[in-house]
């Protein structure tokens, strides 16, 4: 009974969302905005609560392992740990979608409940615009992805869960993006009303804001998730592939961070109204051309994700719909969305429109990058896959050019700025950058780009801490100690990005027990090796030895062999130490009894996933910033 | 309203509009398009491999340069889908086909039992206990089927077990490689 209810609660919610599109429209056209709300809203809020009832109805079948669902005898197994059993409701095609749709229905009624500054009219042409949007998902989801589908034959056991999956860092990682990629498609909704209703202005911006960085830092959150995933369980030694599908989940990140700083340009100076709005589309569009991307299988990617071309099309036309309509009602109002105020390059709003050249660059690089193999193909062409190699040379100059902007656009004020003022306060963050690049060669760290890397994020953490210091903790404003901790953040990313890349070393070798090797000056001897029973699988385990600075520290890689489905994973294991990560994987062993050990030294790799983090914290801070102002400005308005 | 101010409006519907296309095109195309080994179209390299008994003498390189193209099918008597396929290998022998045999990773007693029960259709056939043969021919198991042409290079490859309808296609096949 329990899977049908949720069945049905997502029919009830579809039947909601046909109310919000079509009831919304009768309303308004008969200009009764008070009307629509008093429908809209409590629709939006049932929805939300409907999506619930339909996600606990899925948790709920695979925590009892209910194999009757078609979905947890494909996808779950008795035999699995309790959490993974959970879990496993959204690592699936079925589930995640509906994951989604959850999330995008909950997006909704929180808006629905919370977006009143821009009046009613607004109000009700974004919850109809969402209801929009929802209507589509719910159709999908219904119609050719029925998460809660019967067997007529359910059979005793389930068909398990890919081994890979059972990993904390990843159950928790397509949560993340979802709440970052749907975030997004309240940003869409409020560019599609702002369209409709010529509504585009410094109050807009102010509003949206709050929503595109907590989208943002949710994004940018699940993103690190996922590198640091893919880091230490799938042993390759890196920690990010320019793979399709994580750049799928970039492309959203970068129009996104172009958007909340297009964003900070209108709410402050009323300029860059039509770019804004672009964005603002294009980063819901990129979020739905990641998700089609994932789940159609148009690229060949290591996400192999269960294919099939009927959904890719049901998906594609959706897009089609969503996007085009958007940009279509795009190119017919921005013309008549009148001019914003002017400025000189060299302000702050000149630093942000640079700023936003930039990323769409690097937008621009990825996503070519990411298409070239299918438009290849769909011109005759072969198959071909583009590599690390075209991203990494055609990025380098634009991620340098990047962080020295994001250093010195703080630093200069609206409208203009003196050159020499700005220079002058400039110092202490380059004399800063000069010191760490004279370390960096004094250690013995070699390479024009590196060293160049080294000291531009040196400069960036610098001239970010002096947002903080040459304001005082007193006058510093919640939005301006957002953009210190994000800025901060991105150059801690930036230092470990250029160090573990010019200072990491692998080396493969057998090893008999007893036998030393040497990596990076570390000793390494593998003293045994011994079997383990876990809860579902048998496992290797290597154990191995480190002497760092005359301690001995153990390192433990694992091979664990699962049961259902029979599946090999490496699990490796990494000891971290103040300078690095030491990185072990053991491998198959030979006739004579030598197995075969990689070890990898990544100095400082660990920053980049710590600058993440605190980049996603700093985005939540200017979030809540806007919140503050916003209950100020209603209380002044009360009185 | 500019030219070019137009022209900024109009283009990222243009750009979504061609990747909607791009996207369609992709979608249509098959995605699981088989991707041809790297072997076919290479000479086998020399080999030697043993044979049963006296009435079975083994297989060697200079068999599959006769003349005339010939089948080499890979088979173990411990692999069930070969046994499957005897019937359409037989048919094939009766057709006028060559068919030679590796027994991969196999033991002389089994693979005479094998034969006993499931018909030999085989001119002749090589033991290669160690499997040596199953890299040389770029094959990923058994059974798999291989077209070698008169002078010793890799024509085609049919991988798991023959089907009925595959046999007129592989006798057709023989026949344009005379």
């Amino acid at each position: 009974m329990i899977p049908e209810t949720g069945h049905f609660a997502l029919w009830l919610a579809a039947a909601l969302a046909v109310a919000q599109l079509f009831g919304g429209w009768h309303f308004l056209r008969r200009s009764e905005h008070e009307a629509a709300l008093r429908l809209l809203v409590p629709a939006a809020a049932a929805q939300g609560i409907l999506c619930l009832i339909a996600f606990a109805a899925l948790i709920w079948a695979f925590a009892v392992s209910d194999f009757s669902v078609a979905l947890v005898a494909n996808n779950s197994h008795t035999a699995k740990p309790e959490l993974y059993k959970l879990t496993g409701a959204w690592a699936n095609h079925e589930g995640s979608m509906l994951l989604w749709v959850c999330v995008l229905a909950i997006f909704g009624a929180v808006a629905a409940l919370r977006v009143r500054a821009l009046g009613a009219r607004f109000r009700a042409r974004l919850i109809q615009t969402m209801g929009a949007i929802g209507l589509g998902f719910y159709a999908y989801l219904l119609i050719s992805s029925n998460p809660f589908a019967r067997l007529p034959n359910p059979p005793a056991e389930g068909a398990g869960l890919n081994p890979l999956l059972q990993d904390p860092g990843l159950a928790f990682h397509p949560p993340l993006l979802y709440l970052g990629y749907v975030g997004m498609s309240v940003t869409f909704a409020f560019a599609v009303a702002a369209l409709i209703e010529r509504q585009v202005g410094p109050l807009w911006a102010r509003t949206v804001r709050p929503w595109v960085l907590t989208a943002w830092a949710f994004l940018t959150g699940g993103i690190m998730l996922g590198s640091f995933w893919a880091y230490y369980e799938l042993g390759w030694g890196g920690w990010w592939f320019w793979d399709p599908v994580e750049n799928a989940s970039l492309m959203p990140w970068l129009a996104a961070t172009a958007l909340f700083h297009s964003v900070g340009v209108l709410a402050a100076r009323d300029a860059l109204r039509n770019w804004t709005i672009l964005l603002a589309v294009a980063a819901f569009s990129f979020s739905m051309i990641g998700t089609f991307i994932v789940r159609s299988g148009l690229l060949t990617s290591v996400h192999s994700f269960a294919v099939d071309p009927e959904r890719g099309l049901f998906l594609l036309t959706l897009l089609a719909l969503y996007v085009g309509g958007a940009l279509t009602l795009y190119a017919v109002r921005a013309g008549s969305v009148t001019h914003g105020a002017p400025f000189r390059p060299l302000s702050r709003e000149g630093a942000l429109v640079f700023n936003n050249l930039i990323l769409s660059a690097i937008l621009g690089v990825v996503f070519i990058g990411t298409l070239y193999p299918v438009v290849l193909e769909a011109l005759g062409g072969g198959r071909v896959s583009v590599g690390p190699p075209y991203y990494e040379s055609a990025l380098m100059p634009l991620m340098l050019a990047l962080l020295i902007v994001m250093a010195i656009g703080p630093f200069l004020r609206w409208r203009r700025s003196q050159t020499g003022a700005a220079a002058r306060r400039m110092v202490p963050a380059l004399v800063t950058a000069a010191i760490f690049a004279a370390v960096a060669l004094a250690v013995g760290i070699r390479g024009v780009l590196t060293i160049l890397g080294i000291a531009i994020a040196a400069w960036l953490g610098a001239a970010s801490v002096m947002i903080v210091a040459g304001k005082g903790a007193r006058r510093l404003s919640a939005a301006s100690a957002g953009t210190a901790i994000a800025h901060l953040g991105v150059a801690i990313t930036a230092l470990g990005i250029a160090i573990s890349a010019a200072g990491s070393s692998e080396r493969i070798t057998n090893l008999a027990p007893g036998e030393t090797d040497r990596v990076a000056g570390f000793a390494v001897r593998l003293d045994g090796v011994e079997p383990v029973a876990g809860p579902n699988y048998t496992s290797v385990r290597g154990l191995i030895s480190v002497l760092v600075d005359g301690r001995v520290m153990p390192l433990e890689p694992e091979r664990r062999a699962f049961i259902s489905p029979m599946q090999v994973t490496t699990e490796t294991d990494i000891l971290p130490l103040w300078t690095g990560n030491l990185y072990a994987v053991i491998g198959d062993n030979d006739a004579e009894g030598r197995w075969q050990v990689r070890l990898h030294w990544q100095p400082m790799i660990a920053l980049i996933w710590i600058g993440g983090l605190i980049a996603a914290a700093g985005g939540l801070v200017g979030a809540l910033a806007g919140g503050r102002r916003r209950r100020r400005e209603r209380r002044e308005a009360a009185q | 309203m500019t030219i070019t101010k137009r022209l900024s409006i109009i283009v990222p519907l243009a750009l979504f509009i061609a990747f909607v296309v791009v996207a369609l095109v992709g979608l249509e195309t098959p995605q699981n398009a088989p991707i041809e080994s790297q072997v076919i179209g290479q000479p086998l390299p020399d080999f030697e491999l043993e044979g049963l008994n006296a009435d079975n003498p083994g297989l060697a390189a200079s068999d599959l340069r006769r003349g005339g193209p010939v089948l080499v099918n890979l088979f173990g008597s411990w692999c069930v889908p070969c046994r499957l396929e005897a019937p359409q290998l037989a048919q094939l022998a009766e057709g006028g086909a060559v068919v030679h045999a590796i027994a991969i990773r196999d033991e002389r007693r089994d693979v005479e039992r094998f034969l006993t029960e499931n018909g030999d259709p085989f001119a002749r056939i090589g033991l290669d206990p160690r499997g040596r043969m199953q890299i040389e021919l770029g094959a990923s198991g058994v059974p798999e089927t291989f077209l070698i042409d008169g002078n010793g290079v890799i024509r085609r490859q049919w991988i798991g077990q023959i089907r009925d309808e595959q046999v007129p296609e592989i006798l057709a096949e023989l026949e344009r490689w005379k």
